[in-house]
């Protein structure tokens, strides 16, 4: 790997730019982005540092435009990434739709903030959650992570590359503002402790026969064919059959939907990742992630000081969500607290799995929120 | 056998083009653009109807001879139905 | 002397998908002309068919890429020429196409339009303008002329269409030109020669669509059309016209100017490359 990619050693950086150099860990040889608040730094930071390693960095006109072009770099075999906020995502979403369809791998970061509409630009907000899962029309899965550290926006970032690589699919970045913009140490690891997962590629030379979208394998993910390598591949947002030819039957419907929703399904238990605190013997645990989940380990670590067995449970990836996790969890506590900077999103998918009510420390958005509220709701829950 | 009010001199080096038509019925959709803009007016609109019931085009009785596989037709059919291919060129006179 | 010979496959059968044939495509449609031109342009381009890769939006025109046996993309409504570019810039030793419609690449999709055509991206768009939104059912579009019908517009189309040799020459493309579907020489010419060129070249086709604009005007069918671009059509000569002359109004019996209306050599886009001491 070219030495300017990666800048193995200690670094004091801001989570944008964290972001931005996990991209290029990851092998990121493509960026079409558009600048919006407070995701702009990623942009700024791999318009100087792409063209260094021979990337490209093209600044589109908009995000429809953006989503397009990583699309189009994707199906011609880059590792290609863009990086939005609220506004921008909800422009993207059509194109996600055809990322699934096609099942092209990409990286979207949404850097989140103050929404719905225009919102607080500058000020944090977790309200994309449900968005990023149903956003585009249809029935789809989706992957995302959330970073809760400067050190995450670069690790989490590599790991949505590998994921969306080795699974043929979107993966979303659900970050925030306070992450996005917060300037933490970061430990950018030498080459050989950067782990690279490749695409899955064709065992048969380009013939004519190869079905790019045939999935033999028990991880259902078929292997894929990249523009101007032979295959005279056709790929089609309509639905299609395993050769990529438009089939408009409700049978070839319900099939390729099934199995592009089930290559998710199938594969969760190796893209779910959560870390948990105290949570050996805990009778409330409480469920946060991004910034919030730092107020939440905070709240969490004065009510064991307190007495009160409470734990926490830092949800990395949003989606898919972690349901047998829940499952056992909800056997063992007694109260769930979901803390977000949102009017209830994770928290609705806690209450669907768990099936019992879930206490919410909600915001809107705007700031982050602080331990008290998240504190006080332990407390009343352990009396 | 063509009419010259005076024979060119080099009349024996000079061949015209002959093509042969050709046609793939089923993806004929009785367009009559090749019927039409045929320069040579070799083609008709027959009677006979293709699996779709689409009218495909025939030779005009006796004109086979006139096509100069010009490529007119073959450029614009719209379905790849229709195409000349040459035959060995026909020295006149 | 014999008749006309049944064929089993065509010379182009190993360009397009013939697997597939016959198209969708109405009876008299123009856009089969046009992808013919563009399979025998990609024949005798010399470029290898593994390099070239078509891109094409939703419409009828959009079809185009699901017939050609290229590597081939059919993306979503008016974002064909992002996903292009995206494609070029990574494998610049792509020859990209664009192939679409009217509607698709000058309603929806017309901010990436003039932005290619300004950044000069060496992409190659083909557009099939038959003044309607054919594939559903024969709406209005930028393109439509004045006072047309269509099923959005049943008294007539009140709105000025888009003079599209005009809007690209003035985004800044290397090359443009409007031919009609009459004219298959000089679109297999000046595809090929889009090939050669670097920067954004854009080529306009008009064509028939006599099911979904001939039957709502009064033209009978693809041939009617066809005929009509025959009588009206006028060739540019040196791609000098008043911009006024360049708008289509079928009503009147004004002249239809084809040809080609820039040909210039503005430097193509290139991704930015620098060298770090």
């Amino acid at each position: 790997m070219d030495d300017r990619r990666l800048l193995t050693g200690m670094h004091f950086m801001n989570g944008d730019e964290a972001c931005a150099e996990g991209a290029l860990a990851a092998g990121c040889s493509f960026f079409g982005g558009y600048p919006i608040t407070p995701s702009t730094e990623i942009a700024e930071h791999l318009a100087r540092r792409l063209p260094e390693i021979g990337g490209v960095f093209i600044q589109m006109e908009d995000e429809l435009a953006s989503m397009a072009a990583i699309l189009g770099a994707s199906a011609a075999g880059a590792r290609a990434m863009t990086a939005t906020s609220g506004p921008g995502f909800s422009l993207m979403l059509e194109n996600l739709g055809l990322a699934v369809m096609q099942e092209l791998p990409c990286v979207i970061v949404d850097v989140q903030r103050g929404s719905p509409s225009t919102g607080l630009p500058t000020m944090p907000g977790q309200s994309d959650v449900m968005q990023a899962r149903w956003g585009s029309h249809g029935d789809y899965e989706i992957v995302a992570y959330s970073p809760w550290s400067v050190q995450e926006m670069f690790d989490l970032t590599i790991l949505a590359f590998n994921t969306a690589d080795r699974y043929r699919t979107p993966v979303v970045m659900l970050c925030d503002e306070v992450v996005g913009h917060m300037i933490e140490r970061l430990v950018i690891p030498p080459h050989e402790q950067v782990e690279i997962w490749n695409r899955k590629k064709p065992k048969v030379q380009g013939n004519g026969s190869f079905d790019p979208f045939r999935a033999q394998d028990p991880d259902l993910v078929p292997p894929m064919a990249h523009a101007g390598e032979g295959y005279r591949v056709h790929f089609t947002g309509l639905t299609h059959d395993e050769h990529g030819y438009p089939e408009m039957s409700a049978e070839t419907h319900h099939a390729l939907v099934t199995r592009l929703v089930n290559k998710i399904k199938v594969n969760a238990d190796q893209i779910i990742r959560t870390e948990d605190y105290w949570l050996e013997g805990a009778e409330i645990v409480v469920v946060a992630y991004g910034c919030s989940a730092r107020s939440a380990q905070r709240a969490v670590r004065e009510a064991r000081e307190m007495g009160i067995p409470a734990g926490l449970l830092r949800l990395i990836s949003l989606w898919p969500f972690p349901e047998r996790l829940f499952e056992e969890l909800s056997e063992k506590v007694g109260t769930i607290i979901v803390a977000e900077m949102n009017l209830g999103q994770i928290s609705r998918e806690v209450q669907r799995v768990t099936r019992r009510p879930v206490t919410g420390v909600f915001h809107a958005g705007g700031e982050m929120i602080p331990p008290e509220p998240i504190l006080n709701a332990i407390r009343e829950a352990a009396t | 056998m063509r009419v010259f009010a005076r024979t060119p001199l080099d009349i024996s080096q000079i061949t015209i083009a002959r093509g042969q038509v050709y046609l793939i019925p089923e993806r004929c959709k009785g367009c009559e653009v090749c019927v039409h803009f045929c320069p040579q007016d070799v083609l008709s609109i027959s009677d006979e109807r293709n699996a779709k019931g689409y009218r495909i085009p025939m030779v005009k009785d006796g004109n086979a001879g006139l096509c100069v596989h010009c490529g007119f037709c073959t450029l614009v059919c719209p379905e790849f139905a229709i195409f000349t291919l040459p035959i060995n060129g026909d020295q006149d006179g | 002397m014999i008749g006309i010979e049944i064929a089993q496959e065509h010379p182009l059968d190993k360009i397009i998908r013939a697997d597939r044939m016959p198209h969708i495509w109405c009876p008299g449609c123009g856009i089969g002309i046009v992808m013919r031109c563009y399979a025998q342009a990609i024949l005798d381009s010399g470029v290898p068919i593994d390099q070239h890769v078509v891109v094409s939006g939703i419409g009828c025109s959009g079809r185009v890429a699901g017939y050609m046996n290229i590597d081939s993309y059919h993306t979503t409504h008016g974002r064909a020429i992002p996903f292009a570019v995206g494609m070029k810039l990574v494998k610049p030793e792509l020859m990209t196409t664009v192939f679409s419609g009217d509607g698709d690449l000058t309603a929806i999709g017309g901010n990436h339009l003039i932005h290619a055509a300004r950044r000069n991206v060496d992409v190659n768009v083909i557009c099939v303008n038959n003044f309607n939104y054919g594939m559903t059912g024969g709406q209005v579009g930028p393109t439509t002329p004045r006072g047309a019908r269509g099923t959005t517009a049943p008294y007539g189309n009140p709105e000025l269409p888009f003079n599209l040799p005009y809007l690209l020459a003035a985004s800044g493309a290397n090359f443009v030109a409007r031919w009609t579907t009459l004219h298959v020489r000089q679109i297999r010419d000046d595809i090929l020669y889009a090939f050669t060129r670097p920067g954004f070249t854009f080529i306009e086709v008009l064509a028939p669509c006599p099911v979904g604009f001939g039957k709502s005007n009064k033209i009978e069918d693809g041939l009617e059309e066809m005929e009509l671009y025959r009588q009206r059509c006028k060739l540019v000569q040196d791609g000098d016209v008043r911009k006024d002359d360049l708008s289509i109004d079928l009503r009147e019996d004004k002249p239809i100017y084809i040809g080609r209306f820039a040909d210039q050599d503005r430097p193509p886009y290139q991704p930015v490359k620098v060298e770090v001491r």
